[in-house]
């Protein structure tokens, strides 16, 4: 099932996916500035961030235990093993295993979060438990949407157009602007304590530990760009031709992500539970389609 | 009367066995843990706590290896009785009392059900042996089969603590000592699903499909709201009730899975349900064992048990802190421990139901998978909130910046049930033929092509990446870079007075989930001012509660019915003997006509 060659592909491909994310997050950040008349920092600004924090001392709150410390290790260890699984699903046939090890990806994401979020509680901050609170909120509304799609996915395939596809990825999308922290949802721009959730959450954090964090999120957004491109670019993973496209894809999303973000206002918090609960009712309305057939 | 006395006494098959090792897994630690928590206790009490206690474990394994009916029923009877005086073990509070009572009325409700079923089924077999029984329950109509599963269900669902029969857990639990709050949660409501598995499964099954659908349904609902109520909770030992709930629900999941597609054929889906049922009942039962134990330490260690006065505890009792940790990471289903592994069992086994079935299954089985991730997000909120507010932070009083740690006895009672909760997720491999052979054993299926290549490979797999990734990143931050960490105040917006006030509180915690349920919770606050002036307010308190709905629409009102009916029976007493005789022959013929009819 997991020959050896397959996992030393995949690992090659963590790599430089890993090495990659900051990339996108540099190229959504330029086409908003773009868009909004403004030159902005270059497109490699998130490389630059992440080498300042690590050459930078760290300060640590007086009230942190080993979970702050440690918290930082396990958010970057568990999405690089998540990203792991979704490039070894991405080499099947997405059927009944497949599912399995992409529910399994969730799963990964899972530990991440919760220990950012128990991090967030560390500190004796009310920001941090404000942030928490509120992504640990956001997520579990998000996690039905997301099994769903994968079910709809692993239902109907991704060799074609489909309709049941189509629609999964419409609420995967949905769940991608949550989960990476865009703007309808949250913003990454702002440190303002009514509108934070992730920034909140890891507001204590500083140096070497807030560079894993950042590059922890890029890698994060890279994976739900990876889950998005199969939805909406069926049929084109596989073989060298899936490699040389796979940038094309990821701009085109990035693209349509910045677009979503410049033309919607933030929501209150509350409007999130409508927001995800409408996403929820068009992944359903996938995998009606998919158990349709169509 | 010849064949009253039963002739198979005891019945060993793979399932009672597994339930066996399931109380031993519990019953175990908590003993070893019960020696440090019972220490300041005198002598008397102790030899009372420990006589209770092997009666207790015995009488759950009677349950779990007895042959027939009767045997059971009478385990069963001695298991509930025990049960409740080691509830009302602390008799000096009145809180135990009550919470003793809600127990005794809902259990013997429960057990009434199972024994006007019990006599039914045996009725029609001539015996109580479970090989008769088996044999004459398919001879039976449709519908008193249906009768009979109705009335088994309730007992059985009563003493697992299906929800809406949930009512007695976050009384019972919360006032038991902590190491029979250990085995109750872990243990006993187990034996309610092994009663489920028993009759449902080896006994009677497989039944019609809306059995396996009906179960299912009310697993879904269990763990929702279950879950929901815990996230409301902020008595640690409550909150952990309430996940009992939750958890039973997910099992149900699993089992009405199972029967649901062994009704219709589909075994290896059946197959594959039931062994992520069992699985999941085991789990957590380590688990939650576990999490008792630990509030139990933290209990002895401050006299606390509301988490809104606890915090900065892994400071003071780090062991604690941790075993806590590794509990609640379990259950909120984070890989590579052991409650993802069920879960995600489950997942699977929806999964598979979705591609073998058609039409609105398909429906049903998604939207139970949503259900379950639902309901998993939100333990792990509710967990980031129980060990964040309780053991994270500063503490928030005396009590908890007085504490100490454990002694010994305490900590082996926890780490022999947090080493179990780690073995059992990475070890999955070894677990998984276990479970799927005794699932096909209990289930009658000779062969099930089920593959467990996967399913023993990537629990270990994802350890290994964490560990490998975790470790590089830890030693580069350790030895590979010079920069210095320093150690200051937590940002405070140039407040400078930042303490314990400041913190994030339980109640703020939940309140987005308190606000987003609020049709079902039905929030409402009191606040009261006291002012000097109009100016002035001396003293402000502001409370916030939520609605329990079982509570108000469903028990209330049966309990009115029940003042009401009673209040009216009164005037069938009227002191005259002739009336009295009377009402001794109408209840002769009554019965006679029952007898007759079933």
């Amino acid at each position: 099932m997991m020959p050896i060659n397959n996992l030393i592909l995949v690992t090659g491909q963590v790599i430089l996916l890993v090495l990659f994310a900051p990339l996108v997050s540099g190229f959504i950040r330029k086409i908003k500035n773009n868009l909004r008349m403004r030159k902005g920092p270059s497109v490699l600004q998130p490389y630059y961030n992440v080498q300042k924090l690590i050459s930078k001392d760290e300060v640590i709150s007086r009230h942190a235990s080993w979970i702050f410390l440690a918290a930082p290790v396990i958010v970057f260890a568990s999405i690089i093993c998540a990203l792991f699984l979704v490039l070894l699903a991405q080499l099947g046939p997405f059927g009944n295993n497949d599912m399995a090890i992409l529910i399994a990806a969730f799963f990964v994401l899972g530990l991440g979060r919760f220990f950012l979020a128990l991090a967030g509680l560390d500190t004796a901050s009310s920001f941090g438990g404000m942030g928490s609170s509120r992504e640990m909120f956001i997520s579990s509304f998000a996690e039905p949407i997301a099994f769903v799609a994968v079910f709809v996915l692993c239902m109907s395939g991704a060799d074609t157009f489909r309709i049941s596809t189509l629609l999964a990825g419409f609420a995967i999308l949905m769940v991608t602007l949550a989960e990476t922290s865009r703007v309808p949802v949250d913003n990454q721009e702002t440190h303002l304590e009514l509108t934070m959730v992730h920034e909140a959450m890891v507001l204590e954090y500083s140096g070497r530990s807030l560079a894993l964090i950042e590059l922890a999120s890029h890698t994060k957004q890279i994976i739900f760009f990876i889950l998005l491109s199969w939805y909406f670019f069926p049929s084109m993973t596989g073989g060298v031709w899936g490699w040389v496209i796979f940038p094309g894809k990821i701009a085109i999303i990035s693209l349509a992500i910045a677009l979503i973000e410049l033309s919607v206002a933030k929501m209150r918090l509350f409007r999130v539970v409508d927001f995800l609960s409408f996403s929820f009712f068009i992944a359903l309305l996938a995998s009606i389609a998919a158990g349709l057939g169509i | 009367m010849i064949n009253f006395l039963p002739k198979q006494l005891f019945f060993f098959d793979p399932l009672a066995v597994f339930f066996l090792v399931v109380i031993g897994l519990v019953c175990v630690p908590s003993a070893i843990f019960s020696i440090g928590y019972l220490r300041a206790e005198s002598l008397k009490r102790k030899i009372l706590s420990w006589v209770l206690l092997i009666i207790f474990a015995f009488s759950m394994c009677s349950v779990v290896l007895s042959g027939n009916m009767l045997l059971f029923l009478i385990c069963w009877e001695v298991m509930s009785l025990v049960s409740y005086f080691l509830v009302v073990f602390d008799f000096k509070q009145e809180k135990s009392i009550r919470a003793g009572i809600i127990y005794l009325v809902m259990t013997h409700a429960g057990t009434a059900c199972l024994m006007a079923a019990f006599f039914i089924l045996y009725n029609h077999a001539g015996s109580f042996d479970y090989a008769a029984v088996k044999q004459s329950f398919m001879l039976l109509t449709p519908q008193l089969r249906n009768i009979i599963f109705l009335l088994l269900f309730i007992g059985f669902a009563t003493k697992a603590g299906v929800v809406p029969l949930h009512i007695w857990l976050p009384y019972a639990h919360p006032q038991a000592p902590a190491h029979i709050s250990s085995i109750m949660s872990g243990v006993m409501i187990k034996v309610g699903i092994y009663g489920m598995m028993r009759f449902f499964i080896t006994l009677l099954g497989p039944g019609p499909a809306w059995w396996g659908a009906f179960i299912l349904a009310l697993g879904i609902v269990s763990c929702l709201v279950g879950v929901i109520y815990a996230l409301m909770d902020h008595d640690l030992k409550k909150l952990l009730a309430y996940h009992s709930v939750e958890n039973i629900g997910i099992i149900l999941l699993g089992l009405g899975t199972a029967m649901f597609f062994g009704s219709r054929g589909k075994t290896v889906v059946a197959v594959l349900a039931m062994c992520a049922g069992l699985y999941h009942l085991v789990n957590h039962a380590l688990f939650k064992g576990l999490l008792f134990l630990c509030s139990g330490s933290v209990f002895k260690a401050s006299g606390l048990r509301d988490m809104e006065k606890m915090g900065g505890l892994i400071k003071k009792m780090p062991m604690t802190a941790l075993f806590f940790l590794i509990g609640a990471m379990g259950i909120s289903a984070l890989p590579p421990l052991n409650g993802f592994v069920s879960e995600w069992l489950t997942f699977q086994a929806f999964f598979s139901g979705v591609l073998e079935s058609q039409g609105w299954v398909k429906i049903f089985m998604v939207l139970s998978a949503a259900a379950l991730a639902m309901t998993s997000g939100l333990a792990a909120a509710c967990f980031v909130k129980a060990f964040g507010i309780s053991f994270l932070g500063s503490p928030r009083s005396v009590r908890a910046q007085d504490a100490k740690e454990c002694g010994f006895s305490m900590k082996a009672g926890m780490a022999l049930l947090a080493i179990p909760v780690i073995l059992f997720g990475i070890g999955a491999g070894f677990i998984m033929p276990i479970l799927l052979s005794i699932s096909r054993a209990a289930l009658g299926v000779e062969k099930a092509d089920i593959s467990v290549r996967l399913l023993s490979v990537l629990p270990a797999m994802i350890a290994v990446i964490l560990l490998v990734i975790g470790s590089a990143v830890f030693l580069w931050f350790r030895f590979g870079l010079r920069n210095k960490r320093v150690s200051y105040n937590t940002w405070d917006c140039g407040y400078y007075s930042l303490d314990s006030r400041n913190e994030y509180t339980a109640t703020a915690f939940s309140k987005p989930f308190r606000i987003a349920f609020s049709f079902f919770l039905l929030p409402y606050r009191k606040s009261e001012k006291i002012r000097d002036s109009f100016y002035h307010v001396r003293k402000f308190t502001y409370e916030t509660h939520t609605t329990s709905v079982f509570k108000r629409f469903l028990y209330e009102p049966l309990l009115r019915l029940i003042y009401s009916t009673a209040f009216k029976m009164r005037k069938l007493q009227p002191g005259s003997i002739h009336l009295y005789i009377f009402y001794i022959f109408a209840t002769l013929v009554g019965l006679i006509t029952i007898a007759a009819i079933f």
